[in-house]
């Protein structure tokens, strides 16, 4: 297990929407991106950067256009429906309805994540070892989810679902964290709360992770690489030691030079700086 | 079943109904064993109900259409199966006389109560239980949310595809045994059954207001009697019988709309009216 395994590759990955009409919008230019085991990157871009749509895509939400690849572990899932990727990938939304479902209980929900990437059977979903294996993962958010087993997760906060949904996503420990915004509908100190419980389970199941986010002090602060997307293309990227005294003035310095030249690459904004 | 765990409104059932009749009703005639020919009936249902699964997962048609797509396909193929618009079963051997015979009883109203009793009961605890297994978990998340699901590793279509074939396998058995113990089967009697169906689930949950699955199916079942409670008093109190349905339609709009009544005398924020 080398330091620069590659855990998901991306090449050639291009998303046109409403190809042919005025509408026509190239949301992914031609993206390449190698991220490595255990890297924890983080995408900052503005409105309709494509972060959401590149997040879509290597979940399997739609197709690439053809001839762009996407490999997990080595292994070619471009062609596999969203339902099968799941085995290799974990993903938490913006919105805390998506991530978890209301009207069924806490222990239904996590019931469901359970089974990722396995067949479902006629065995009731949620028995006593069960049950005790969702104590033991919910005990560590330190929300007492673990004392509400049975309440239905519409009762919940944003906050706690969202928690909920995060630990969903990685129960069952996938390959690949996506995480989505996942605390942009939060207020700031649940926000920070949720922010912190995933640092804390991404570093304690060794997690390789994406988080997209618009916040640049956010992406400054967590994960060992920072990318910057820019009208469906990747003008930044840098790893650990090129961030590392990065200031958020340096980064909008460097969105203003890469938005405002589409050709800059990330060697010259570094040399710049 | 599909309108409330998969929020799937199907209108199949309008045709699957009077399929179970049908396909019981022929089978008897031609001297099948009664209890074969509702176990047909059942699978006749389920069959429709792939169709129209099928027909909105794998083509991608809306569900409210393919539903009426496949009622009026099913108008034609239940005049098909039963080659005339009405055949009686008085003189023959249903399920019904048979569960006579053996307790030694006659068929009086007592023992079809009884027997469709006891059949609805074993029907709720196999759904009680299918509803929290492993598959049936995943089932009713997609009526919730389907992208979670997808999310989750499990397919929304197979789950849709199962939850709207099951339904209509059920709803082809009510259609059966309804014919059996009526004495006859004729391809009009599933009009109108979607909203029959629909006001059952309403009454019951407005009177019962369940949480939890088995309180959502016995408020159900508690619906429908009470839904023929409300027929059989709108009866009693001198309305004709032809104006049955026009009574079930009321009774749903008024159910449906108390809701929003409410909310809106209480200055509540209301969504928008929902288009499909």
């Amino acid at each position: 297990m080398g330091e620069n395994r590659s855990l998901l590759q991306l090449s050639g990955i291009n998303k046109i929407f409403s190809r042919g009409t005025v509408d026509e919008i190239t949301a992914l230019d031609n993206i390449e991106l190698k991220v490595n085991a255990e890297d924890f990157i983080t995408i900052i871009g503005s409105n309709g950067a494509g972060k959401t749509t590149l997040l879509n895509v290597i979940a399997g939400v739609y197709p690439p256009e053809r001839g762009g690849e996407i490999i997990v572990n080595g292994r070619d899932i471009t062609n596999l429906s969203e339902h099968r990727r799941a085995q290799y990938i974990g993903r938490v939304f913006q919105d805390p309805h998506i991530g978890t479902a209301a009207k069924m209980t806490i222990e239904e929900n996590l019931a469901m994540a359970i089974l990722r990437g396995q067949r479902r059977g006629l065995n009731i979903a949620t028995n006593k070892q069960r049950r005790e294996l969702f104590c033991s993962v919910l005990a560590p958010l330190g929300l007492e989810l673990e004392k509400r087993l049975t309440a239905p997760v519409g009762t919940l906060s944003g906050g706690q679902r969202q928690a909920l949904a995060l630990v969903m996503a990685t129960m069952s420990k996938p390959s690949l964290l996506l995480l989505d915004e996942h605390i942009a509908t939060l207020d700031p100190r649940t926000a920070q709360i949720v922010l912190d419980l995933s640092e804390m389970i991404v570093q304690r199941e060794k997690m390789t992770t994406i988080m997209v986010t618009h916040n640049m002090e956010i992406a400054l602060r967590y994960g060992n690489r920072l990318v910057m997307m820019h009208k469906g293309r990747i003008v930044v990227d840098l790893d650990q030691k090129q961030r590392s005294n990065l200031t958020i003035n340096d980064l909008m310095v460097a969105f203003e030079r890469a938005s405002g030249e589409q050709f800059a690459d990330d060697s010259i904004l570094l040399r710049e700086k | 079943m599909t309108f409330r765990v998969l929020a799937f409104p199907d209108l199949t059932v309008d045709g699957s109904f009077p399929l179970g009749g049908a396909v019981a009703a022929i089978l008897i005639i031609n001297g099948a064993n009664p209890w074969l020919a509702t176990l047909a009936a059942l699978g006749a249902g389920l069959c429709a109900g792939l169709g129209t699964s099928l027909l909105n997962t794998k083509l991608r048609i809306n569900a409210l259409l393919a539903g009426i797509l496949m009622m009026v396909a099913l108008y034609s193929i239940n005049l098909l199966i039963m080659g005339r618009a009405n055949i009686p079963l008085l003189r023959e051997t249903t399920v019904f006389k048979q569960v006579a015979q053996f307790f030694g009883v006659g068929t009086g109203v007592t023992l079809s109560l009884v027997f469709v009793l006891v059949l609805t009961c074993i029907v709720l605890a196999i759904l009680n239980w299918f509803l929290r297994t492993e598959i049936g978990l995943a089932l009713r998340a997609t009526g919730e949310n389907e992208q979670m699901v997808r999310s989750l590793g499990a397919d929304t279509n197979m789950t849709t595809i199962l939850g709207v074939a099951i339904s209509n396998g059920l709803v082809a058995l009510s259609g059966a045994l309804i014919a059996q113990n009526q004495g006859f089967c004729d391809v009009g009697m599933g009009i109108g059954m979607i909203v029959m169906g629909l006001a059952s689930v309403i009454i019951g949950e407005g009177i019962f207001r369940p949480r939890g699955i088995t309180a959502i199916l016995l408020a159900v079942v508690g619906g429908s009697f009470a839904y023929r409670l409300f027929v059989g008093v709108a009866l009693r109190l001198g309305l004709p019988p032809t104006n049955l349905k026009l009574i079930t339609a009321v009774l749903v709009i008024i159910a449906l709309a108390i809701p929003y009544i409410r909310k809106k005398i209480r200055h509540e924020w209301i969504p928008p009216a929902v288009r499909m």
